[in-house]
């Protein structure tokens, strides 16, 4: 079948539901979707596993259905990690250029690029990533390469996602567990970004917003770089909670209420209205107020964009932000969340699409499935990057690869 | 058993200089009283106390008091608390006269050893009785200095919440994620003083500034005099133009106070802001609107300074005192307590033997016996009252297992219709 090496699977494992995203990597680098698996999530709470048995099960049932749907055998997977102690910051590493002529060789762009990895983190926790944002070569920025430039210091300005050590390897070694290589640990809010930006829109500057069952991330994108990443663990879930507790129904009730009354807006139609809920033979039971259902969601969802926007606010990104904001996960389904969004951030606000993937088009195109597609797209950007060092004789393999495709 | 001593005679407002003296009692004392910038702390008088000579001959306190003992050859104690505590008890009257005179005294120690667990509280004692208002800034050993050490420290403090005012104690294990990992030993010793001090120095600021918001010395003795409470506090400095948001949001995540969950539990609050020549009235706003909003139920004391020296930066002491359920007090005023029920069994069964329930009393008397014990006992008071309970019980649903998610002092997993009072029905 596939050649191994070009089968890349990204691996959520989300609180409402675990999913498996297999996708083939083509000679020209493209990514295309050859099959998704899901299963409904029973042991993972605010985006951290708190009942390994079940996740094990089900990450083996969405493995198992990727599997028979792409016919492929997955060995590693690309995984997606989010719960509330993962933290991004940005941090600056600097360097002096010590050689006679002052010419910046690789090895001082190595150098500064450690300095800016070498943090304060507190013992327990550990980098997820650290990307490169800018250059400053004697206090100029804005430089994307600064190899054989001229300079006495060289600086970088890195942003640095990091987490609890022990929370991380819960899940890798769950999946470690199943006899799968986790060839690399990838945040949730960074992989939907990947997903769902064009390097035009990161160039222009945009937000995203993944707001899942559990968790709420965001990605925030300006100059082509990432500039602030943030994890809110709060999600669908809540609003599930809310409305049990608001409107006293049990919470499986409340999730079927939250999908098919739910508004990020209160609609101003609704008031009044009244539904009434039945038991299984039909008999009713309660009624609830359409108005009172709406309101609890929007005065959730509403928090969870303030509490955004402060943030951004804080970070002092709200200008540089010209592509608009874009929603994504189990959230952006709710009736009207744009319209909430566009109020409470003050910018255009669309539900995000992941336009730059080929393969099952209208599978695939959900909201929900943002962040895994994100994920097999972090892997296949990896070992596209990695592809660029090959041997001579493997890089000599797949050109005539490439050949004989044509 | 009111041992509240009346409040220092010279309380007029115009008042000039109060008389403070900082005491660092044994090495970590020392040592420490010896970092303090000494234009800073122009105004106090240092006295270092110690049973090792070498570590006093070293100081540069003012005045220095060896406690001897002859079984040590001047070695010290050998870390032994009760033979630092039987030796401060036996040189009562000497402590007493160094800490006379004074309207404040501060005392500075590293708990666990044998001078500093043993003396701290009998000093404090010594201090009190002359009528002085104690303040102790401690440290507790990190838990790899192992059990003894951490056991006699807990006992100590134990003693010397009991008799001080107020008690700021910075547990050094915490300290532990503030400060690199791969620091070197004495750095780090020399760093978790150095957060000791930072405190203390806020606390000066507090007392010696002439500010632009001027806490009075009355206020800081109303709030923490016969309080016996627990304090925790934190020391964060910004700069540049979000410098206050920048502080909130490090007081709010600072792990000395527990990540803000400090806040919201003190019933005391004292906030010292210094900054330079810039700082506006909008900032103090900002800073003690958002420190206000995490500390609902406290009293807060604040004060704001201007020190040209720190340019555009902004620091701020925070200090959040909780009040301490009692703990088990070697010297309770067991004595003075009304008839067999005051021995503070009182809510619950009558003590614990089963032949003596005390059926004789009357409800009424024995809930005058009750009150009246609360009156004299202060370290009763907190038992007897009776625990007031919300009025509807916000369940956190399905969360109620999992770690709450707490933003800026909110637990988040509360719906937030709740929280925001939107009436439903």
């Amino acid at each position: 079948m596939f050649d191994e090496s070009s089968i890349i699977v990204g691996l959520e494992i989300g609180t409402s539901k675990i999913c498996a995203v297999v996708g083939e990597q083509g000679a020209d680098g493209a990514l295309n979707i050859v099959g998704l698996g899901q299963a409904r999530s029973r042991g993972v709470r605010k985006g951290e596993i708190a009942d390994a048995a079940l996740v094990e099960e089900d990450v083996r049932n969405a493995i198992v259905e990727a599997e028979k749907m792409a016919d492929v055998e997955i060995r590693s997977v690309y995984l997606g990690v989010s719960g509330a102690h993962i933290r991004g910051f940005n941090n600056r590493g600097v360097h002096p250029v010590v050689s006679a002529d002052r010419e910046i060789s690789r090895d001082d762009v190595g150098d500064v690029v450690k300095n800016a990895k070498a943090i304060n983190l507190p013992a327990e926790n550990t980098i997820i990533h650290a990307v490169r944002q800018h250059f400053l070569v004697d206090g100029h920025g804005g430089i994307t390469d600064p190899v054989g430039m001229l300079g006495a210091r060289i600086e970088v300005d890195m942003h640095v996602v990091h987490g609890n050590t022990n929370r991380l390897q819960n899940a890798i070694r769950l999946v470690k567990g199943l006899q799968l290589k986790v060839e690399e640990i990838v945040s949730s809010g960074l992989a939907s970004s990947l997903a769902l930006l064009t390097s035009d829109q990161k160039e222009l500057g945009a937000l995203v917003i993944d707001i899942g069952a559990g968790t709420t991330d965001y990605v925030v994108y300006a100059d082509g770089v990432i500039k602030h990443t943030g994890v809110l663990a709060v999600g669908g879930d809540h609003v599930s909670n809310d409305l049990g507790h608001g409107l006293k129904v049990p919470l499986s009730r409340a999730e079927k209420l939250k999908l098919e009354h739910g508004s990020a807006l209160v609609d101003e139609a609704m008031t009044g209205r009244t539904l009434t809920l039945t038991n299984e033979h039909g008999l009713p039971l309660k009624t609830v107020n359409v108005e009172h259902l709406q309101r609890i969601m929007s005065l959730r969802l509403e928090e969870l964009f303030q509490i955004i926007a402060a943030d951004l606010e804080s970070a002092g990104l709200v200008d540089y932000l010209r592509a608009g904001v874009f929603l994504c996960g189990g959230g952006a389904r709710v009736p009207q969340v744009a319209a909430l969004a566009e109020r409470i951030l003050q910018m255009p606000v669309s539900i995000g699409q992941t336009n730059s993937i080929s393969g099952l088009k209208s599978a695939l195109d959900q909201p929900e499935f943002v962040t895994a597609i994100g994920l097999a797209k972090f892997g296949s950007l990896k070992s596209r990057r990695a592809d660029g060092k090959t041997s001579l004789v493997q890089g000599i393999k797949s050109t005539l690869h490439g050949l004989l495709r044509r | 058993m009111n041992t509240s001593p009346e409040i220092p005679a010279a309380q007029p407002e115009s008042s000039p200089a109060r008389i403070l003296k900082i005491i660092g009692v044994g090495d970590a004392g020392v040592s420490l009283i010896d970092t303090l910038d000494s234009a800073e702390f122009a105004g106090a008088s240092r006295v270092a106390i110690n049973t090792d000579g070498l570590s006093l001959a070293s100081s540069s306190a003012g005045v220095k008091i060896h406690l001897e003992t002859k079984l040590m050859r001047g070695m010290g104690t050998g870390g032994d608390a009760e033979r630092g505590q039987s030796l401060a008890e036996e040189q009562f009257s000497t402590l007493k006269t160094a800490c006379s005179g004074a309207d404040v005294v501060l005392i500075i120690a590293g708990l666990g050893g044998g001078a500093g667990s043993g003396i701290s509280p009998v000093l404090a004692r010594a201090a009190r009785e002359t009528g002085a208002l104690v303040l102790a800034f401690v440290t507790l050993p990190f838990l790899c200095e192992g059990n003894r050490r951490s056991k006699q420290a807990q006992l100590s403090l134990e003693q010397i919440k009991a008799v001080a005012d107020g008690v700021i104690c910075l547990p050094s294990q915490k300290a532990f994620k503030l400060i690199d990992e791969n620091t070197s030993l004495l750095d780090m010793f020399r760093q978790t003083g150095g957060l000791l001090v930072e405190g203390l120095r806020g606390v000066w600021q507090l007392l010696t500034r002439p500010g632009l918001i001027q806490i009075h010395f009355d206020d800081l003795c109303a709030l923490v005099r016969n309080r016996h409470s627990e304090s925790s506090f934190a020391f964060v400095e910004a700069s540049g133009a979000g410098r206050s948001r920048e502080i909130v949001e490090k007081l709010i995540t600072h792990p000395l106070l527990d990540e803000g969950r400090a806040l919201t539990d003190s019933d005391a609050v004292l906030v010292s802001l210094v900054g330079g020549t810039d700082l506006t009235m909008a900032e103090v706003n900002r800073v003690m609107e958002h420190i206000s909003r995490h500390c609902e139920h406290a009293q807060i004391i604040m004060g704001a300074a201007v020190d040209a020296a720190l340019k555009n930066r902004l620091s701020v002491t925070v200090i959040a005192a909780k009040h301490v359920a009692a703990p088990e007090l070697p010297a309770a005023p067991a004595g003075d307590l009304v008839g067999p029920v005051g021995s503070r069994g009182g809510m619950g069964s009558a003590g614990g033997r089963a032949t003596s329930p005390a059926p004789s009393f009357s409800l009424e008397h024995r809930e005058q016996a009750l009150t009246t014990s609360a009156a004299r006992s202060r370290k009763a008071a907190p038992k007897m009252r009776q625990e007031q309970l919300p009025l509807a019980i916000v369940s956190r649903g399905r969360f109620d297992k999992s770690e709450p998610t707490v933003h800026k002092g909110e637990d988040l997993d509360i719906p937030t219709f709740v929280r925001r009072g939107v009436a439903m029905n």
